[in-house]
């Protein structure tokens, strides 16, 4: 069934038996030892984000933009230490740039979670149209991407790509469906 | 000490006076255009990082060096124009707080490399102010080339990340920095002990 799990305790997801889609995330980072998290908030990101900055494993923050987060992850990626950036759909729509000339080109194996807003419910026109700009962006770059809609799916998928993103040495893009995540709706 | 009242230097000269104080194989991180091509020009070290678009970009990508490496001095160069685009990483790398973080900026008020157009800033803008303001107590003007070796040395025992703006001139950069971006990320990773070679 892909419903979302809307589980928002810190405890819930403190525990490895969470099967939130927010606590498989977490987990998924830590095994890969993914232990640095720039991101720019989003509403449907907070408890994944309340936890990450619960875990001392992790080194949460924000940035005042998504490009930034990206030169960060990049900068410890060849430091030796790896990082996930957290993102909007929005957000992903002012990467293009540093996309082309500095993860792909230099072969950086950026991790990127973007939470999709602007289907299955968009009350915003302009985030309904942006949402329609990530994946032409994606494919003109020929970048590994994944829609993630089942709960049942999600720790597979963000396994493999981000194992697939190390080794291949190439940028990954996740992308986290409201069919996963309950997304952002207007009485909210 | 405001801008004006301090010399006008050069570029490729403050970066190398800046590489001759590097003793420790600290990682040096170049911005887009001429502040890669006189770091290259200065001498290439298996610790420079040359960066070939992604303007802006350079104080962000040497905090993540910087956070990966707590034990490493980690410098970044930038220019006004760069930097102007990328305000708000002042901000959290004053949140951060890196003690092996040294940020210089090159402020020649214009866009030498595209035809020398003046920035929005220039004249009007002060970057230390502007650093300081966004967390970075520890920002400065350097006064003369003299000045600025002296920042460099107390920014390298610092217990908190440090800002060096240093008005220069209009000259271009002195090198061209071989463009393989491939080869300058791997080349990188060594100089930091990340990998070994083939």
């Amino acid at each position: 069934m892909a419903i979302a799990e809307q589980h928002s305790s810190s405890e819930a997801a403190q525990t490895s038996g969470d099967k939130s889609w927010h606590g498989i995330v977490l987990q998924t980072l830590k095994r890969n030892e993914i232990s640095l998290i720039p991101y720019v908030p989003d509403r449907v990101l907070t408890p994944l984000i309340k936890n990450l900055h619960a875990d001392p494993f992790f080194t949460t923050f924000a940035t005042a933009r998504e490009e930034e987060a990206v030169g960060i992850a990049s900068g410890a990626w060849m430091g030796g230490r790896r990082a996930a950036v957290l993102m909007q759909t929005s957000g992903f729509a002012t990467l293009a740039n540093v996309l082309a000339s500095l993860a792909v080109p230099y072969q950086i194996p950026l991790i990127m979670f973007v939470s999709e807003r602007g289907t299955l419910g968009e009350f915003n026109y302009g985030q309904s149209l942006v949402c329609r700009t990530m994946r032409p962006v994606l494919d003109s770059l020929a970048l590994e991407h994944h829609t993630i809609t089942r709960l049942d799916e999600l720790e597979f998928i963000a396994d493999r790509s981000i194992k697939q993103a190390v080794t291949t040495q190439a940028p990954v893009a996740l992308i986290l469906n409201p069919l996963l995540t309950g997304g952002k709706t207007f009485d909210k | 000490m405001n801008a004006r009242n301090t010399k006008v230097m050069n570029r490729f000269d403050v970066t190398s006076r800046l590489i001759a104080k590097l003793k420790n194989e600290e990682a040096v991180i170049g911005g887009i255009g001429n502040t890669n091509f006189d770091l290259w020009a200065a001498g290439h070290r298996p610790q420079n990082f040359y960066m070939l678009g992604s303007m802006g970009l350079a104080f962000p990508i040497a905090l993540g060096v910087a956070l990966a490496q707590p034990d490493r001095g980690v410098f970044a160069l930038e220019g006004d124009g760069s930097l102007l685009m990328q305000l708000g990483a002042l901000a959290t790398i004053a949140m951060l707080k890196p003690k092996n973080l040294v940020m210089i900026v090159m402020d020649n008020g214009i866009y030498q490399i595209t035809g020398s157009q003046p920035t929005p800033a220039a004249n009007v803008a002060d970057i230390v102010t502007i650093a300081a303001g966004s967390g970075l107590a520890n920002s400065a003007w350097a006064a003369d080339e003299e000045d600025f070796e002296r920042l460099v040395e107390e920014a390298m025992s610092a217990s908190e990340p440090s800002l060096i703006a240093v008005r220069i001139d209009d000259k271009p950069g002195v090198g061209a920095t071989r463009r393989d971006p491939v080869q300058i990320r791997e080349r990188f990773m060594h100089g930091l002990g990340v990998r070994e070679p083939l």
